[in-house]
């Protein structure tokens, strides 16, 4: 993913992402709508959206849900120290269990930070991701020195990606 | 924002949360093609979707972005912040209209937020600004390899 070149956006691509960005108007012709704000056509809407979606510039379209209303309020960010030469063979394996949403390599902070990949694991108590992060020990093995699971406490913000039009 | 729906779900909008995570159309009537595929009128899911995002169950329906296709780059940063600062400081970070997500998490770190922006350039200076006006150490944690983004949620 990022070996793609940059999608280049014109100013017309950068209007109709600030029109969508916090969401889609909720009537039956909404490309239309963003079209009519926007002094274009609904088709020319539709096109570049289509065309952003293929180049993965929009990681896809529709229902974002909020897992805190869903109950999975449990959100518990797993860390781990992995070796430095083994790090990128088993990252994959570890993005690839299904109940892991997003899985990084990011860099240690010592002393303070020693962890180097990130595994976030969301379920609905605390119990239920302790059991998944015991899965990924096992699955990562003696790889791992050490690690720790964050849980998230409150959600402080969140917003979609703000562009500016 | 702490998640506290009061709605009820029932299964339709368990089909609709589970079933529309993405595949969304760009047709001319896209929620009417959706909403053939879940045996519902056009009519009802748009007010489905609209009392979801409402109640905040859905943080909003359309497209998700993707920041660094855009050129743009993201970072995930944190801070370890006094108990007794902690409401101010969030909202010091908060302010910046760059921090996309914010969590509290339990731990010596015990801020850990997003910041995304077009420029990459304005990543290192909000950065900057927050440790200025808070006084307080950054660290900043940007992603070296993304083994895995896809987040599919059961409702």
């Amino acid at each position: 993913m990022n070996e793609q070149p940059t999608f280049r956006l014109d100013e017309t691509d950068r209007g109709i992402i600030a029109a969508t960005q916090n969401g889609l108007p909720l009537v039956a012709r909404p490309y239309d709508e963003v079209a009519r704000g926007l002094g274009l056509t609904g088709a020319e809407v539709r096109r570049r959206l289509a065309g952003m979606l293929d180049a993965g510039v929009i990681r896809r379209n529709g229902a974002v849900p909020n897992h805190y209303a869903l109950g999975l309020s449990a959100n518990g960010m797993s860390v781990w120290d992995v070796t430095d030469d083994v790090v990128d063979e088993l990252g994959p394996k570890v993005g690839a269990l299904d109940f892991v949403s997003h899985c990084y390599r990011r860099p240690r902070h010592l002393p303070i930070w020693p962890y180097n990949l990130f595994a976030m694991v969301h379920g609905r108590s605390r119990d239920e991701v302790t059991e998944k992060v015991e899965a990924i020990a096992e699955l990562l093995g003696p790889a791992v020195r050490a690690h720790d699971v964050l849980y998230s406490t409150r959600l402080l913000k969140k917003t979609g990606l703000r562009i500016a039009a | 924002m702490s998640g506290d729906s009061t709605i009820d779900i029932d299964d339709t909008d368990r089909a609709i949360i589970n079933g529309l995570q993405g595949g969304f159309g760009f047709g001319e009537r896209p929620y009417r093609d959706a909403a053939d595929g879940l045996g519902l009128s056009e009519d009802e899911l748009i007010a489905r979707i609209a009392r979801l995002v409402d109640a905040k169950v859905l943080s909003r329906f359309g497209p998700m972005y993707n920041a660094e296709r855009l050129g743009g780059a993201v970072t995930l940063s944190a801070m370890a912040v006094p108990d007794e600062r902690y409401d101010e400081v969030a909202e010091t970070v908060n302010a910046h209209h760059q921090v996309a997500h914010n969590y509290a998490r339990a731990h010596d770190l015990n801020m850990w937020f997003v910041v995304a922006s077009e420029e990459p350039d304005e990543i290192a200076r909000t950065l900057n600004e927050i440790e200025t006006e808070t006084g307080l150490q950054v660290y900043d944690f940007p992603k070296q390899r993304e083994f895995f983004i896809g987040l599919k949620v059961d409702a």
